[in-house]
């Protein structure tokens, strides 16, 4: 009893095999759509590499670039053996290679839907990357005369403006450390003095952000400095103002965008794995259906196509069967074990025999 | 006397068909990007008519969004054409539409030329528009509570990051103008009376710059006020100091914009007009010289294998394998008209 089983008249065999050179074509459009997705991925995540710490989330566009490919090239091969189906002389060297690319078809599914679970799984692993990332970037923000670190500035005020966020959390971490070289403080000034002696560690610490905070919808000019002192700029409540900064921190926003990013090629990767199942369903028709035909007296008539030539269970049974004489074939035949391991007991006794003697004399 | 005439046999003929295809298919894709192109155009006078004054004019971009459609239009036309010239039966259908046709891709092309002249011209209007709406998107800055001009400041300051300029001619066109709205102004302050006090129109004028004037890639922190006071800050020489605020205007930094946009429209438009006047003359010697007169041609081509890929052929992309196409079909018409050459060339000797 055949899974699935379908009559294919000679029409309906040209009809498929028509339709499944289009599908194949469409489904090598679609290898080249996911291998460009994850290119795409892939320099978005470069772009933005100073500021992340590890690169466990560019196993997603790794995967993506290899699954495209892999799709380009079985899929091509899918719409050459199309070609090749309605002519019975050039059909039948595709027997073999059929098997190996529906293994190949399969894994490219599996991999595809592997790759929509570790968008999400791993986004743990990006937001700690970013924080660890984002918290050495302002840390390091003040030298710019340190080699390796001189564009980190220009780095966090590009990544601020760009993602109108503001810090790691939020504004305040700008506080908490020393932002300001100190090449251009004034250690002669009274003022300096006294921020610098009011903390342990002798940094320049000030209520103020760097510019690139700034909100450009703020219908007042931008106020940087002294901004928890609600007297030191005219009509301005520390408590109550929205507009003047980025609110969100850079580790949000950027997550966000990442997330967004991935989550939007979510459906586009779902499309992809239908196609490529239907593209599967149709070869095995098709293989089948044409061998069918090929078989009959009269090549023009009449052929069935199926899934599976008997059921899922007898299919199982067969294939287990097929595994285990493979195993057997691979160990030795029991009995003639046995008569091998006497023969070879012999051979050892007679030659200990012989080799004892001269030691004893 | 036909003007341009060459010669051609069959073989030629059908190289020709060939080429003629792939050309005319370039020029609908042609057509297309000059379409996306007009588009696109369109759409970055708009993101900025606000620092243009609303004024500035949409007449290349609406021309060009013209020009794409009709191209697209007349060369797929044209490529049916082509193709249909190499079948007499289909071909007998076409010939009155052929004048007409011609005809009008004539029109076009001066359309092609007139449009050529116009991206470059138009640039000096697209320059005179930014140069006064800048100034006055400099004077309405501090106006975010007017009705129809709240969104000024943030147009500007996305401007000046965006492009990284400052002011309309350079940074000091900031230092003429108040842009610090009377709402945040205290003016019970000495100092602030004192400044008011210091010009004839009462304007609270500082030698300060927004902060969207700030270049990220400057070593120290951004210098915003007291630029021209060396002693307000350590360590500052506002003569040497290049890094600290964006030099550039931002009329310059705009127009450069613009026009390198319009440029690249006029070279595409250059080799729209090259690539229409090939195609034409070939065009017309292919169709007017491949009639053969009373021959029925044998409708049953060879059923081979391939030919079940015709129809799919057809409806995919024409990109792909349209050559393969002709060629498949070539082959075939090829051998038939050789063999009806024989037959005319036998009846001749009868007669």
């Amino acid at each position: 009893m055949a899974l699935l089983k379908m009559k294919f008249s000679q029409q309906r065999r040209v009809r498929l095999a028509q339709g499944l050179w289009l599908l194949s074509w469409l489904a090598v459009m679609c290898g080249a759509f996911i291998f460009c997705l994850g290119v795409y991925l892939k320099i978005e995540l470069l772009r933005r590499d100073e500021v992340m710490e590890d690169t466990d989330i560019h196993a997603v566009p790794n995967l993506l670039m290899l699954v495209g490919l892999a799709s380009i090239g079985a899929n091509w091969v899918a719409s050459r053996v199309c070609q090749d189906s309605l002519d019975a002389s050039r059909f039948p060297r595709w027997k073999v290679l059929l098997l190996g690319w529906y293994a190949v078809a399969v894994l490219l599914c599996c991999l595809l839907l592997a790759v929509v679970v570790l968008s999400y799984a791993l986004q743990g692993r990006l937001e700690e990357s970013l924080k660890v990332g984002l918290r050495n970037g302002i840390r390091f923000y003040k030298d710019t005369d340190v080699p390796g670190r001189c564009f980190q500035k220009e780095t966090i005020d590009r990544l601020q403006m760009e993602f109108r966020c503001c810090g790691n959390n939020n504004f305040k971490d700008w506080f908490e450390i020393q932002w300001v070289s100190n090449r251009y403080l004034d250690f002669t000034s009274q003022e300096v003095k006294d921020r610098i002696r009011s903390n342990v560690d002798g940094r320049y610490l000030l209520d103020g952000v760097p510019f690139s905070c700034c909100n450009p919808a703020s219908p007042r000019p931008c106020l940087q400095n002294q901004l928890t002192d609600s007297r030191a700029h005219y009509n301005y409540e520390y408590q109550s103002e929205e507009l003047n900064l980025y609110s969100r921190g850079c580790r949000q926003a950027l997550t966000d965008y990442y997330m967004g990013l991935m989550n939007s090629t979510g459906p586009g990767v779902l499309s992809v794995i239908l196609i490529q199942l239907s593209v599967l369903l149709s070869m095995r028709y098709l293989q089948t259906a044409v061998d069918g035909a090929m078989a009959l007296e009269s090549p023009e008539g009449e052929s069935e196509g199926y899934i599976l030539e008997k059921d899922v269970k007898a299919t199982y049974a067969e294939v287990k069967a097929k595994a285990l004489d493979l195993l057997k074939f691979a160990q030795v035949d029991p009995a003639s074990e046995v008569a091998g391991a006497e023969e070879g007991e012999k051979a050892a006794e007679a030659s200990a025999k012989a080799a004892t003697p001269p030691p004893a004399s | 006397m036909p003007f341009l005439s060459l010669k051609f046999n069959l073989q030629k003929r059908v190289k020709l068909a060939q080429g003629l295809w792939m050309l005319y298919w370039l020029a609908v894709i042609v057509g297309i990007i000059l379409f996306s192109l007009g588009i696109f155009f369109k759409i970055e006078l708009r993101k900025r008519s606000e620092i243009m004054d609303n004024n500035e004019s949409h007449l290349v971009p609406n021309l060009l969004i013209l020009v794409g459609m009709l191209s697209c239009g007349l060369n797929a036309f044209g490529g049916k054409l082509c193709h249909d010239s190499l079948d007499p039966q289909k071909f007998s259908k076409m010939k009155p539409m052929l004048r007409p046709y011609m005809l009008l891709c004539c029109g076009f092309n001066v359309l092609l030329l007139l449009l050529v002249l116009l991206s470059f011209l138009m640039q000096f209007a697209v320059y005179l528009t930014l140069a006064e709406g800048l100034k006055n998107a400099i004077r309405f800055y501090k106006d975010t509570d007017t009705p129809g001009r709240c969104f000024m400041k943030r147009t500007l300051d996305m401007t000046q990051i965006e492009f990284r300029c400052c002011g309309n001619n350079n940074f000091r066109d900031w230092f003429e103008v108040q842009w610090i709205s009377n709402r945040y102004l205290d003016m019970s302050n000495d100092v602030v009376k004192d400044r008011v006090l210091s010009n004839v129109e009462g304007k609270y004028l500082m030698d300060s710059v927004p902060f969207s004037c700030c270049n990220p890639g400057s070593p120290r922190p951004c210098i915003q006020h007291h630029l021209t006071n060396n002693s307000a800050h350590y360590d500052y020489d506002h003569r040497t100091e290049e890094l600290n605020i964006w030099n550039r205007g931002c009329r310059q930094a705009v127009f450069s914009y613009y026009s390198g946009i319009m440029n690249s429209i006029g070279a595409l438009l250059i080799f729209t007009i090259v690539l229409e006047v090939r195609l034409r003359p070939h065009c017309r010697s292919q169709s007017v010289t491949c009639v053969l007169k009373g021959t029925e041609l044998d409708s049953q081509t060879t059923v081979t294998y391939r030919n079940h890929f015709a129809l799919p052929f057809f409806f995919w992309n024409f990109i792909l394998f349209p050559l393969r196409l002709i060629a498949v079909s070539m082959q075939q018409k090829r051998k038939q008209w050789r063999e009806i050459h024989i037959l005319l060339v036998e009846k001749q000797e009868l007669l």
